[in-house]
């Protein structure tokens, strides 16, 4: 496959960016995307051009680490996977493949297709935890019977990698499914309700302060997370969130 | 943070008060069908709405605070969310994962805002002025007659047709959303979006019916 790359080049987040062009020849179908891009780069600096950076760690879709913004939409146009399971065979031969960052105020560009997603991380320390005491004595998780329904949810809600495509692809940037999975995956399990409204109103006043937008329910996130993290999570935490606010 | 100052906070309360809103469009959509049906229930109905004093001086106050917060905060809520990515994709495919009605909020809000001025001009002013400013004598047969009036213009039956198919666009992602956003989502959820769906159509629908119908006899 020989394609055209359009793609965001900005050396520093103090300085401005744009989109360079750059042709890729003997593409294989078989690569993944970010064996393409691994390629490229080879390419760049056999001509003396600075590779392109970009996130990636386990390549295996479980990290959360790739992040790029697609032909329009995070990941790229398939569904259910992260960018580094995203293969070549998506694309035909001669097409042009515009690639950008995950574009967000909370997610200033490093440089080029990197991010910092660091605020996700605060968002995290403000409450995505439980403070059990693990002395020696910890009671054995099993022991503590859990409807099975709530188990299956708490744990669709924990896959949850914190890629940021959410953020990305919501016309708001808004953080609201990361959250809410991560407030759910706590809030469904009896381990978790101890700490429950301390949990959701220090996180969302953490994700409030990193300037990430408003949910607005255009369900986008859902639809491009790369594990389908559900728009149920963003009821409930909103329910939390409600009764815990009321309650005081 | 306050809870009338988080991100949750504001968009429940966006979400309440287009729950209220749609229940007065109900009630406004019931008043309007009785002018298909007989003249006489309509003016009856109309005179009392219109000298009620608890209708007058609790709910139409309550109302025009209603839209009036509706309005203001979905400006408030667009420009927050502005702010939240400074720089734009250069492509950005959101039909792919989202609704046009639920991308475009703002855009069939700001007709929906620009239909209640024309609304207001001709209903709502000519009410005021007819009861408070000149205290004419009270008429409880003339409002069939002003309903009819209106809709004689067919550049006014054009934007009055105009204004509700985007009044339904509206409907259409906001009313089952608001659900979502005050924390329904379980197993009901299907049942009230097809509703929500089935009255986001009906109700237009049939305010531009009774439009056309008043037009058209």
């Amino acid at each position: 496959m020989n394609l055209t790359l359009k793609i965001w080049r900005q050396p520093n987040s103090e300085t401005k960016g744009k989109i360079e062009t750059y042709k890729i020849d003997d593409v294989s179908p078989d690569m993944s995307f970010l064996e393409m891009m691994d390629v490229l780069n080879e390419q760049l600096m056999s001509q003396g051009i600075d590779p392109v950076a970009f996130d990636h760690d386990c390549r295996e879709g479980i990290c959360g680490m790739c992040s790029m913004f697609i032909n329009g939409e995070a990941h790229g146009p398939d569904r259910l996977v992260t960018t580094c399971q995203l293969h070549m065979r998506k694309f035909k031969d001669g097409d042009t493949i515009t690639i950008e960052p995950f574009r967000a105020k909370a997610f200033p560009v490093i440089k080029d297709l990197a991010v910092d997603r660091s605020a996700f991380d605060r968002i995290q320390q403000a409450g995505g935890f439980v403070s059990v005491n693990t002395s020696g004595n910890t009671q054995d998780a099993n022991a503590i019977p859990i409807d099975k329904h709530d188990a299956d949810k708490a744990f669709d809600a924990a896959t949850c990698i914190g890629c940021g495509a959410c953020v990305a692809t919501c016309k708001n940037a808004s953080a609201m499914l990361f959250v809410s999975a991560k407030v759910s995956q706590y809030a469904l399990l009896p381990q978790g309700k101890v700490e429950a409204a301390d949990r959701v109103l220090n996180m969302v006043n953490q994700m409030d302060e990193e300037g990430f937008g408003n949910c607005t329910n255009t369900g986008a996130c859902e639809v491009e997370c790369p594990k389908g993290i559900s728009l149920e999570n963003i009821a409930r935490m909103n329910r939390e969130y409600l009764f815990a606010s009321l309650k005081g | 943070m306050s809870l009338t100052a988080s991100s949750i906070g504001r968009k429940v309360a966006m979400a309440l008060s287009g729950i209220f809103l749609v229940l007065f469009l109900t009630q406004h959509f019931s008043i309007n069908l009785l002018s298909v049906f007989s003249e006489s229930l309509f003016n009856q109905v109309s005179h009392f709405m219109g000298n009620n004093p608890i209708v007058q001086f609790i709910l139409q106050p309550i109302l025009i605070f209603g839209v009036l917060f509706h309005f203001v905060m979905g400006f408030v809520l667009e420009l927050q969310n502005s702010k939240s990515r400074s720089t734009r994709y250069s492509v950005y495919k959101g039909k792919n994962n989202a609704s046009w009605m639920s991308r475009n909020m703002i855009i069939s809000g700001i007709v929906i805002l620009s239909f209640l001025g024309l609304h207001f001009y001709d209903f709502w002013v000519p009410e005021m002025d007819y009861k408070y400013i000149k205290i004419l004598p009270l008429d409880p047969d003339r409002y069939f007659d002003e309903l009819v009036h209106k809709f004689v213009s067919p550049v006014r039956v054009g934007i009055y047709v105009l204004s509700f198919i985007f009044l339904s666009l509206h409907l259409l992602h906001g009313f089952a959303s608001s659900f979502q956003t005050v924390g329904v989502n379980n197993k009901y959820t299907k049942i009230i979006k097809k509703f929500a769906t089935g009255f986001s159509v009906v109700v237009p629908l049939g305010f531009v019916l009774i439009a056309l119908f008043h037009h058209l006899k």
